[in-house]
């Protein structure tokens, strides 16, 4: 994803002067085709978030399109006050950048982990929060943010996430991307564990179980007339986030559908439980202990789908 | 006299030492009695920076309030939003708005509360009020005109105590990297914040040495000479290849003698009495 990301943002430069990027001291080589191509707009502002985040909103407020970028728990939750007040409050066209969401840096130990930022950026107003699900969106989601009119976050996850869309697509902000139909359960997907859904639907098939899946990229705004037909249409819906149930993406659907009062059909979320990982291990090892698998989201999913067809 | 009948804005970008020294008087008026009738305190702070926005925005800002989004104006921002009284009074007699207009200040549904925002009203470039942004948000814009090759300054005003964030500091250590040669921090060096001495909160002393050490052109002068203020802020880009420091020593409370060096007007909202005293000691 974040090889995605420097392509494309390297490609947007060209036609889009106002475009700069500020960097919280990593991805100097990810950057080296950027910096070549365009000297006077990259910066690396240091270790030093806080200012990063606040420098962003000021060359916004010179007309600028600012993508301050680092790591995510660094260019989020460590500076949320900056995004705030100086992006979210003059509503300015900042796209906050983050690598590494959820366990992507799992072998670096919590400090590195972020299962909290989607739920603390999407309660901030004028945010729009996205978390692409594979490089290709995080193409189209940088694509479509930098002609936005207002702050935008996506979250990135680190490097070689399976492509899922192999064409171009049209991705519009707030609208999900059905991946497969099905007619027992539908599984909504926002973020890293789209490769893992889609197997996880495989599962299911072979235990007769039929599951739809759609990427459900925009946490905020949230896609509400697909939440309507999805909810229509299927008995269980799934949310799957690499992120905390706690306040994400599976917390905003279930804030959503809490308000409506036309939908029979239930709520399963899944994400990582109100903990940290402690352990050492990589993404893979997380998602295992979090039940994140594939055979785990099957797992859960069947289990769920089984106790409710019994009522 | 009473204040609100005197409709003197002066839209001239550079007046004399004797137009300013009265400017200065009458947005002190204003600041007391912005903050008595709508019983809102900071009067000692924004009383404290007063002759600094005064030699700014009638002598070194290049401004123009008929265009106030011209893509290459100088920008100002007052980082200490809490002294919002002092930089409201300044636009509304440098011409951005009418005077009238403060008369709404933090009325409900008007749009001048306690603290400012660019929706407030023309003229104001940021939002301010939670200390520690101004000076990163200038260094954004700062870098702005740098890479757009335009000419444009910018200056931020912080209080002493605002140098308690850390987000100051980190500001601090890249604007000088960045050669940022038309960026102006002012610290309005008042030794008081709101619970106590600032030297005594936290070790900001020696102030300039800190700035200074942090590669940065740093001047020290007195905060209510007109004509330094407006000289130093004039001088700008600097020569030396830095941006600019200026720790302007300042007196918390300045022209009303009761309230010069008493911190208890960081909160404090004057009653009738002390309203009267305090504009018949400016002249009015």
């Amino acid at each position: 994803m974040r090889n995605a990301f420097s392509n494309e943002i390297t490609r947007l430069a060209k036609d889009n002067p106002e475009i700069v990027v500020l960097s919280g001291d990593i991805g100097n080589k990810l950057f080296d085709q950027f910096k070549t191509q365009f000297p006077n707009r990259f910066y690396n502002c240091g270790v030093a978030e806080a200012n990063m985040m606040s420098m962003a909103a000021g060359l916004a407020l010179c007309g600028f399109r600012a993508v301050p970028y680092t790591i995510v728990p660094f260019i989020t939750t460590r500076c949320l006050e900056q995004i705030r007040v100086d992006v979210c409050y003059h509503n300015l066209p900042v796209v906050i950048v983050g690598v590494g969401g959820g366990f992507s840096y799992a072998s670096l130990n919590a400090t590195h982990h972020s299962c909290e930022e989607v739920a603390l950026l999407r309660v901030l107003p004028n945010m729009t929060v996205i978390c692409p699900g594979d490089p290709m969106e995080v193409r189209l989601a940088l694509r479509a943010a930098l002609q936005y009119k207002g702050p935008v976050y996506i979250r990135l996850g680190k490097k070689g996430e399976p492509v899922i869309h192999k064409e171009e697509f049209s991705f519009v902000i707030g609208k999900g991307v059905p991946i497969r139909s099905g007619q027992d359960v539908c599984f909504l997907n926002c973020g890293l564990l789209l490769p893992n859904v889609i197997q996880a639907a495989e599962i299911l098939k072979e235990k007769g179980i039929s599951a739809g899946v759609i990427s459900f990229h925009t946490v905020k705004p949230l896609d509400e007339d697909l939440l309507k037909e999805v909810f229509s249409t299927y008995p269980l819906v799934v949310t799957i986030e690499e992120h905390s149930k706690l306040g994400g993406f599976g917390g905003a659907v279930a804030e959503w559908v809490t308000d409506q009062t036309q939908f029979s059909s239930r709520l399963l979320r899944i994400g990582s439980s109100d903990s940290f990982f402690y352990s050492a291990g990589e993404q893979e090892d997380a998602r295992e202990y979090f039940g994140l698998t594939s055979e785990k989201i099957a797992d859960k999913t069947l289990n769920f789908f089984t106790g409710i067809s019994k009522k | 006299m009473d204040i609100t009948k005197i409709q003197i804005q002066n839209n001239q970008s550079k007046i004399n030492l004797a137009e300013m020294e009265q400017m200065a008087r009458l947005i002190r008026a204003k600041i007391i009695e912005l903050s008595y009738k709508a019983k809102t305190p900071h009067i000692g702070s924004s009383l404290s920076c007063t002759d600094i926005l005064v030699a700014a925005y009638w002598q070194a800002l290049e401004i123009d309030p008929t265009n106030p989004d011209n893509p290459n104006r100088d920008r100002f921002i007052l980082s200490k939003g809490h002294a919002a009284t002092a930089l409201y009074a300044t636009l509304a007699y440098r011409g951005f708005f009418p005077l009238d207009f403060l008369e709404t200040y933090d009325k409900p549904g008007s749009t001048l509360p306690e603290h400012p925002s660019p929706h407030c009203a023309p003229g104001i470039e940021a939002a301010t009020g939670s200390l520690g942004h101004g000076l990163s948000l200038g260094v954004g814009m700062a870098l702005g005109a740098k890479i757009k090759d335009l000419d444009y300054r910018v200056y931020i005003v912080m209080s002493d105590g605002e140098c308690n964030e850390g987000s100051v500091w980190e500001a601090a250590l890249l604007a000088p990297a960045q050669k940022l040669v038309n960026l102006v921090a002012i610290v309005d060096y008042n030794k008081w914040q709101a619970t106590g001495p600032s030297n005594q909160v936290m070790s900001l002393s020696p102030l300039a040495q800190k700035w200074t050490a942090f590669g940065w052109n740093t001047l020290e002068i007195d905060g209510h000479d007109l004509g330094t203020l407006s000289q130093v802020l004039s001088d700008v880009p600097d020569k030396s290849g830095k941006p600019v420091a200026v720790i302007a020593n300042t007196i918390k409370g300045k022209g009303i003698s009761f309230m010069e060096n008493d911190n208890n007007w960081h909160y404090k909202i004057p009653n009738e009495n002390e309203y009267k005293n305090a504009l018949e000691e400016l002249g009015f």
